[in-house]
């Protein structure tokens, strides 16, 4: 057993880290193979790991990227063995992956390049409708109207169980991002004549937040390893509590400053709450993870 | 990153899964709290050691079977999943131990390590004072130099199964003019040597599962000092780790307790109000083992455990309070009933205040893991 990355996976998370830090370009990030992670080497893709995956998808979440990632890089391959992987591998091609009833609507599908429904165990198109307005004003949600069948899902549980781990392991980069943006401020920010960090008050709801992150993580990459549906479940769980926490913390230790629209504090903790319901609410997740052990 | 385990650790749980179930007692023993379950815990102790089961992390040499750090968890897994008895001896196993391996000279691993491993000693520890909880370095205990060792005078108190223990282990000021960290001893007491007075506490349960020590001029020989005379603050902190850490808590524990609630809950006819709460027991649980096996590869590749402990420490004892109340929420009136769930309850309230405080672990972990800034306490 070695339940740890590996070398090769620290050194991707530092240089997607790298990258992110001055670009969240969809190309260049394609550059740098993120968009071929899941997709099988006959369509040009890398063939890695669900654990490398997680490993993109934390530090997507860790620095707030917009756009359909996890319905085109981790969703999509799963659904599709089809020739237009490799321009999806490639960053040409954009999908927009709906999966009733747990996520009704349709992020980006205006701007999509693939449009995919997932009814039972078929794939169909479908047309964006009314466009909806999310509390994350970076996620454009449409209506869907559905459209031609496009033949039989390769493995829609799967795919389903992919865009919950890739949704589960953004919202613990999230978390991580609130959870280390309060610890600088709270060590700046001075009332009273010292640091805000100095008072216990402060400390200690730092400390539950990172306890709760630090616990959530391997059940992440637990469930990366064993793919099981029930882990899957239990890390979504538990990533949303804790990146919950580490945003409602992070608006107390902020104060009033984070409350305001432009504040990148304020917009993480927007994107938190859409994603704490995106790919099955936490209630579901637990129903899932209750089926399977009682 | 994988979870597999090699051939030879499995077939080492599947030994211990054999054994266990085989040997388990049927019935519960009596809590080791009482005169004659502290007895039945004390033969348990010495089946299991004659089994080479008791230690198995230690060295072959006093009773273990040098098992690796996973092999320990594991063992601890089918230990508790087969639902055998508390640790009578988990002080001294747990704590005393590992400082022994750490600090100990030859002689003492000799001499005390295999009467542990069977219970033929079991020990108490001794760290509180009544004005040193928290606060620790506020002892005032002594340790006055004489020929040949040293001399104990003042009062220990919440030592957790002095009543019954037969040696006890702790801190006491060697160096009246050092401040605070400085000028501390470990020592080894024998609780039955002349001047030593041991006064049982009844718990909430109503048992004596801690008492106070008053030591009056009672010898120790240098032979039971632990590490260097006023170095005893460092050698302690290898406890306290210990403690805090992987050690003590194990995620076993919380794995079966989880496994039988869910099996209450669903024999309880799966009632929607609690469903959230049993799902996050079980989430709690599994979290714990998997950061636990993070640890054990960490450690393996030569890592330390440092404040991550507390982290450790603030997490188990609140999922095993919550874990327990949940539990009791599930039985309704029932749980007013003294029984399995409403003792395990019990004994999850004082998760959060021995071996340091959630307050005291919170500001561990913001100012050494956050890197915040000190301040008051």
């Amino acid at each position: 057993m070695k339940f740890g990355l590996t070398a090769e996976q620290t050194a991707f998370a530092a240089s997607l880290h790298d990258l992110l830090s001055t670009t969240d370009d969809w190309p260049k990030l394609a550059e740098l193979g993120v968009t071929a992670l899941g997709i099988p080497e006959k369509h040009d893709g890398l063939a890695a790991s669900p654990v490398d995956l997680v490993v993109a998808f934390e530090s997507l979440g860790h620095h707030g990227v917009p756009g359909p990632w996890t319905d085109t890089v981790a969703v999509l391959p799963a659904l599709l063995d089809d020739p237009v992987l490799a321009s999806v591998a490639s960053g040409e091609t954009r999908a927009s992956v709906v999966f009733a009833p747990h996520v009704p609507y349709a992020l980006d599908a205006d701007t999509a390049d693939l449009r995919v429904l997932v009814d039972g165990s078929r794939l169909r198109t479908f047309s964006p409708g009314r466009e909806l307005s999310s509390v994350d004003p970076s996620r454009r949600l449409f209506e869907v109207v559905p459209g031609d069948d496009l033949g039989p899902a390769l493995d829609p549980a799967h795919a389903f169980d992919l865009g919950v781990l890739a949704t589960a392991a953004q919202l613990l980069g999230a978390g991580n991002w609130l959870l280390s943006t309060a610890v600088d401020y709270a060590g700046q920010r001075r009332q009273y004549g010292r640091e805000i960090g100095k008072y216990q008050a402060v400390k200690h709801l730092l400390a539950d937040v990172i306890t709760a992150l630090e616990l959530a993580r391997p059940l992440l990459y637990g469930a990366a390893v064993t793919l099981s549906p029930t882990d899957i479940s239990a890390a979504k769980v538990a990533c949303g509590d804790a990146a919950l926490l580490a945003a409602r913390t992070g608006l107390q230790v902020h104060g009033a400053i984070g409350y305001t629209a432009e504040h990148p504090l304020g917009r993480r903790l927007l994107r938190v709450r859409a994603l704490t319901t995106a790919w099955g609410t936490a209630a579901v997740h637990r129903r899932r993870v209750l089926a399977a052990v009682v | 990153m994988d979870l597999d385990l090699s051939p030879e650790v499995q077939a080492f749980r599947d030994e211990a899964r054999a054994w266990l179930a085989a040997h388990v007692p049927a019935e519960p023993l009596p809590s080791f709290d009482t005169p004659e379950g502290f007895a039945a815990h004390r033969e348990w102790e010495a089946e299991l050691a004659d089994a080479r089961w008791s230690v198995v992390s230690w060295p072959a040499e006093y009773g273990g079977r040098d098992a690796s750090l996973l092999e320990w968890v594991l063992f601890e897994e089918e230990y508790y999943a087969a639902g055998a008895p508390l640790r009578v001896n988990q002080n001294g196993i747990f704590m005393l131990a590992p400082t022994l391996f750490s600090h100990g000279t030859d002689e003492q691993l000799a001499r005390i390590l295999p009467k542990m491993a069977r219970s033929e000693e079991v020990w108490a520890q001794a760290w509180s004072e009544p004005e040193a909880g928290s606060d620790i370095a506020a002892l005032r205990s002594t340790a006055s130099r004489v020929d040949g060792g040293w001399v104990l005078n003042g009062q220990k108190t919440w030592s957790s199964r002095a009543a019954y223990a037969d040696r006890a282990f702790g801190l006491f000021r060697s160096d009246p003019d050092a401040e605070r960290h400085r000028g501390l001893t470990y020592l080894m007491a024998d609780l039955r040597a002349d001047g030593v007075t041991v006064r049982p506490i009844p718990q909430l349960d109503g048992e004596p599962g801690f008492a106070e020590i008053f030591f009056d001029d009672v010898f120790v020989p240098d032979a039971d000092v632990i590490g260097e005379p006023g170095a005893g603050w460092k050698v302690a902190m290898t406890t306290a780790n210990n403690e805090r850490g992987l050690s003590l808590r194990s995620p076993g524990r919380f794995l079966a307790a989880a496994d039988r609630l869910t099996a209450l809950w669903s024999s309880s006819g799966r009632p929607e109000a609690t469903a959230d709460r049993v799902a996050d027991a079980w989430i709690g649980a599994r979290a714990y083992q998997l950061y636990t096996f993070g640890t054990v590869t960490k450690l393996a590749e030569g890592g330390q455990l440092g404040p991550e402990s507390s982290v450790n420490k603030l997490f188990w004892s609140h999922l095993d309070v919550e874990l327990h109340e949940t539990a009791l929420d599930l039985l309704g009136p029932d749980a007013e009933l003294r029984g399995r769930w409403s003792d395990g309850w019990l004994f999850s309230l004082a998760g959060p205040i021995y071996g340091g405080t959630d307050q005291i672990q919170r500001t561990i972990v913001a100012e050494r893991l956050l890197g915040l800034p000190k301040g008051d306490r």
